[in-house]
């Protein structure tokens, strides 16, 4: 009986994370839905190169920490570092690599697709519902010369738990104390105001069909789908369009040790303000549960390969790809992996 | 031989015992699961996680009252859209038009709109029935969202209407002939007949379809989900944007990291379960109360 209630129990939690059986040979990977165009595609030349074979499962965020922690694969991804207290609960030491950024911009939808400005306090009262109007004056006053339409705003946001809302709304918690207070940060919070989407074709859906909507999709869908992008102002003062070099630039600052940091609302000075990085995550001590050396050690090289010679396939997929700082921090990352203790890659 | 016919008679016997059993132990099975995995939440929500409002992953306060509200309300009113077409078609197929090419072509499409993916269902509801809501809810004056309680209603009243029709169909053919040619016989038109009839002799069986349409409507999720809005707010009206319970979890299942959170989605589908099944058995209950009454 009880076998049978633990086998429902298994099927239940695995409902939204399909099962990743253990191959022998290759790697096993789950995780962010965000980066996994680019990841298949390094996969894909690392496979025609080296011939070892990485099975990636875009289960989401959520579903590859779970994954990482329960030993069925051999590297997670996340768009949303792990706190303190989800660390706590692995009994081993966990890693996070950076491997590309993503932004998060702000698309609306207005007759003429005019390109807006808008400041980070704007934003934040647009989506905590006390800006209610297109013509409200403080739009007004950050887009002079530009005719906005008396038209009601509706807000359009995510409807499942994303990497891509904990960008968007630890940047609202960073630039709004109200915000921080009210909603907080989360990959699901609970919206003030607006309709949910499902994923960003869901909100851009949304976004495409309600005349006077506004929403907030990841830059490398807006590329895609043409959509309208919102001119933000950053930390420094300065009004930043969102791409691939803005996104970039935001990781120029002065990063942690160990990556994980938040890079909304940025200090660089060119930086595009909703941006982050997606990490690959691994245990530091690669001996366990009776793994193989060699398994480890292709590991190291695959994690080192995606940051250095893997890097140049994610501008033309629509990823920004880690400025050299970042590298930098990466390359000391993957050189403290140990299996028994030793370092794998020393250099 | 006779031997041998009798221990297979046995071994017969046993296996659809076990099947029975089996599908027993995976009821209650499912059943307790949902139960242990609620747990967490039970114990921190207790009776507020029906009556409260707040649905917010971040500060850890779960409540399911505007799921259950959004589930209920579009199933009912599907219900309730879906009855009239799915008895005209019940009395179409199973009276006015028995046999011939344009019953069966009829039949065959009714069959048809049950085997559409629900998944596509929902595409045709976001691209065609959402602006049409739309600009229904502009000539009206409302915010035009398009999507909400009504759009999700009219889709899962289309959803579910085979499965009443097609099983009011069946027991309106059952309807012994003789009792039907004596009505005719005295007199009775058409209508009448079936007023008087057809309708009273198969109304447990029109019955037990339309409950089994609703338990359909109470667990469809991908097509409310993407018309319905997903708002985590009490309606207040039938046009405001809304979410269901199973479209909460479908949602937001993936990326529950947190045990609380996990197991609030959890005992959110514990409560859709006891609710189809209370459903199930007051269904029961109306068609036995039913039968017996034209007896």
């Amino acid at each position: 009986m009880k076998v049978l209630f633990s086998m429902i129990l298994t099927g239940l939690l695995l409902m939204g994370a399909s099962t990743v059986s253990r191959a022998e040979s290759g790697l096993l990977g789950a995780g962010a839905t965000f980066p996994y165009p680019l990841y298949s595609k390094m996969f894909d030349v690392y496979h025609k190169e080296y011939g070892v074979r990485v099975n990636y499962q875009a289960i989401g965020s959520g579903g590859g920490i779970r994954q990482l922690l329960s030993k069925t694969v051999d590297f997670g991804a996340s768009d949303a570092f792990m706190s303190e207290e989800e660390l706590k609960k692995s009994p081993y030491q966990i890693l996070h690599i950076p491997m590309c950024l993503g932004a998060v911009v702000v698309t609306y939808n207005l007759p003429g697709s005019p390109e807006i400005r808008l400041t980070p306090d704007i934003i934040a009262d647009i989506f905590l519902g006390k800006i209610t109007r297109w013509d409200d004056f403080r739009i007004k006053k950050v887009n002079p010369g530009l005719r906005l339409p008396a038209m009601k705003i509706i807000v359009a946001h995510r409807s499942d738990g994303s990497g891509t809302t904990f960008i968007f709304t630890d940047y609202l918690s960073k630039v709004s104390k109200e915000w921080r207070e009210k909603v907080g940060r989360g990959k699901s919070v609970s919206w003030p105001v607006g309709l949910g989407g499902k994923g960003n074709p869901g909100v851009a859906g949304l976004v495409k069909q309600i005349p006077g909507s506004v929403g907030y999709v990841e830059l490398v869908y807006a590329l895609q789908s043409n959509m309208p992008a919102a001119i933000i102002k950053n930390k420094k003062g300065n009004f930043i369009k969102a791409s691939i070099k803005s996104t970039s630039l935001a990781a120029n600052v002065e990063l942690p040790p160990d990556t994980r940091v938040s890079l909304t609302n940025t200090d660089s000075e060119f930086g595009y303000p909703i941006s982050g990085f997606t990490w690959i995550l691994v245990y530091k001590e690669q001996n366990y549960d009776s793994r193989s050396k060699s398994k480890a050690k292709t590991l190291v090289n695959l994690l080192w390969w995606m940051t250095h010679q893997g890097q140049k396939y994610a501008e033309g997929l629509g990823y920004a790809p880690l400025p050299d700082e970042a590298v930098k921090k990466a390359e000391k990352i993957i050189k403290s992996i140990t299996y028994d203790g030793r370092p794998i890659r020393r250099n | 031989m006779k031997k041998d016919s009798l221990k297979s008679e046995i071994a017969f016997q046993k296996t659809i015992y076990f099947s029975g059993v089996v599908i027993l132990l995976l009821l209650l099975g499912i059943f307790f699961t949902l139960l242990f995995s609620s747990l967490p939440s039970i114990k921190a929500f207790g009776l507020k996680f029906l009556t409260g409002r707040e649905w917010d992953p971040v500060s850890g306060n779960f409540a399911a009252l505007p799921f259950l509200a959004g589930t209920l309300l579009t199933s009912f009113l599907a219900l309730v859209i879906s009855i009239p077409f799915s008895l005209s078609i019940a009395l179409l197929l199973g009276e006015y038009s028995k046999g011939g090419a344009i019953s069966s072509f009829l039949t065959g499409m009714v069959e048809l709109l049950a085997g559409i993916p629900s998944v596509i269902y929902g595409f045709w509801g976001l691209f065609i029935l959402v602006p049409v809501i739309r600009f229904i809810e502009l000539k009206l004056g409302l915010v035009p969202y398009g999507v909400g309680i009504f759009t999700a209603s009219l889709i899962l009243s289309v959803m579910i209407i085979p499965y009443s029709a097609s099983l009011g169909k069946e027991v309106i053919n059952l309807v012994p002939r003789e009792l039907k040619e004596a009505a005719y016989s005295l007199g009775g038109t058409k209508f009448e007949v079936i007023k008087r009839v057809i309708l009273p002799y198969a109304r447990s069986g029109i019955f037990a379809g339309i409950l089994l349409s609703l338990g359909r409507a109470l667990g469809e999720t991908m097509a409310v989900t993407m018309v319905i809005g997903n708002s985590h707010f009490l309606p207040t009206s039938i046009f405001s944007p809304s979410n269901t319970m199973a479209s909460v979890i479908a949602n937001e299942f993936t990326e529950a990291v947190d045990t609380l959170y996990l197991s609030s989605l959890i005992e959110i589908g514990l409560l859709l379960f006891l609710i189809t099944t209370i459903v199930n058995i007051a269904g029961r209950y109306i068609i036995n109360k039913v039968s017996v009454e034209v007896r």
